[in-house]
């Protein structure tokens, strides 16, 4: 994931060029693209070892509530990504020359990461079973996503633009919600899942 | 938790799939350290009855009490209370048997792990094994790993779906063996199976199931393998050829 998150920022960096105002706005862009692809690669891989060597039914006889299984997963799927992030962030300011590792981006960036995977690691349950498992979780998960990328993205780009807290605010807003939303429903919906 | 009413009780118990019945309002309940054995043809309903009693399914309708617990209410309480040995075995292939066993332990919240997880594989003769992945493993040797995963927590009640996959004659033994002797507790068995005689010498009480419903169930005390071949026959209309 890391390996494959660098490779894009190295290849965003070969394919464009400008000063360093035209940098800065396609900063958001780039940075949020590279978070998403090798998000997605995560959560495919969230429950692959258990379907590939049958050990959900292992994880379902343990004692513990689907829920639990569920935050389990979805809590190192947060791990691995911010993981990522936190490598990808200093590659990433070194390459273009922007200051990429600021309070507000930071906030932004976990923010985003955790509406992301709760609700990615419920599609990657649902996906897990597809016999094109790679193809259809980002079919599926991309739509649902998307209020939370473009919120990151636009909050990101005020953020690198100057901007102040105040102006930011009503995007963090956005991003909490569907955080808290997105929480909820695969918090209660994860059970049913993965018992059907 | 001890009761003095059954260890397992199943209610009415119904299971579909779409329009296929896969158990059709099962009744049948299990004495405190007794064993019953299961039997019955390929589809006959066997292996949904072991996964909606290890609460791994959810049943379309009836009711399962596990020491007088309801399964649908307690479901967490009665799962530590139950080990299950599939022909699917629930160990991680890419982890070593030690790890995989580690990993069990703190699910189940053991205290003294290092030592239960020694004490198991003791018992299944895998010591030497122990730190090789599993993927590495035969099949025969994985199913013992899964047989000490089974019994890492010291269940009351094991459920048995067709454990002899894969094992040879001495592995067999050595399975029945290790059921007997973990612990000063006599455990309550539920198994599936296809081979009559083994099933017969094994167990206090016996079902067919066909279809998805009790087609035949008696103790089996005093049975012996012809008659229960007979009425296998009779029950399953099968001519026994996937039975020994």
């Amino acid at each position: 994931m890391i390996v494959f998150a660098i490779l894009v920022i190295v290849i965003f960096n070969f394919a464009f060029s400008g000063s360093q105002q035209t940098m800065v706005s396609l900063t958001p862009g780039m940075l949020w693209v590279t978070f998403a692809f090798a998000g997605v690669l995560s959560l495919n891989r969230a429950f692959i070892q258990e379907k590939e060597d049958n050990c959900l039914e292992g994880l379902m006889v343990c004692p513990v509530s689907r829920e639990t299984i569920y935050l389990g997963k979805m809590l190192g799927s947060l791990f691995f990504m911010l993981l990522v992030e936190v490598v990808v962030l200093p590659v990433f300011a070194l390459l273009f020359n922007v200051n990429v590792i600021s309070l507000p981006l930071i906030i932004i960036t976990i923010l985003a990461t955790l509406g992301f995977v709760t609700i990615g690691t419920l599609f990657s349950a649902l996906a897990v079973n597809t016999k094109a498992r790679e193809m259809v979780l980002p079919i599926l998960f991309f739509p649902i996503v998307s209020p939370v990328i473009i919120s990151a993205v636009s909050a990101s780009g005020r953020v690198l633009g100057g901007e102040s807290w105040g102006d930011i605010y009503s995007w963090l807003g956005i991003i909490a919600a569907f955080d808290i939303i997105f929480l909820v429903v695969a918090y209660l919906v994860f059970s049913v899942v993965i018992d059907e | 938790m001890a009761t003095n009413g059954p260890a397992i009780e199943v209610k009415e118990l119904t299971k579909f799939f779409g329009n296929h019945h896969a158990l059709d309002g099962i009744d049948l309940s299990v004495e405190p350290g007794k064993t019953l054995a299961v039997f019955g043809p390929n589809g006959a309903g066997k292996t949904t009855l072991i996964k909606i009693l290890a609460s791994i399914m959810k049943p379309s309708a009836g009711e399962v009490f596990i020491n007088g617990l309801n399964l649908k209410d307690n479901a967490e309480l009665v799962r530590a209370r139950i080990g299950i040995v599939s022909h699917q075995i629930f160990l991680y292939s890419n982890l070593t048997a030690y790890e995989n066993l580690l990993f069990y332990s703190r699910m189940y919240d053991i205290a003294d792990y290092k030592q239960r997880i020694y004490q198991v594989v003791s018992m299944l003769g895998m010591q030497s094994r122990l730190y090789d992945r599993i993927g590495t493993l035969s099949r025969g040797m994985q199913q013992r790993f899964s047989i000490a995963r089974c019994l890492l927590h010291k269940p009351s009640i094991i459920l048995l779906d067709e454990p002899e996959t894969g094992l040879d004659q001495y592995a067999i033994s050595m399975l029945w063996d290790t059921l007997k002797e973990d612990g000063s507790q006599k455990l309550t068995t539920v198994f599936t199976s296809h081979h009559l005689e083994r099933g017969l010498n094994t167990c206090d009480y016996l079902i067919i199931l066909n279809r998805g419903k009790i087609a035949h169930q008696e103790p089996s005390k005093g049975l012996d393998l012809a008659s229960l071949k007979a009425v296998y026959r009779n029950c399953t209309g099968a001519g026994g050829e996937n039975t020994k």
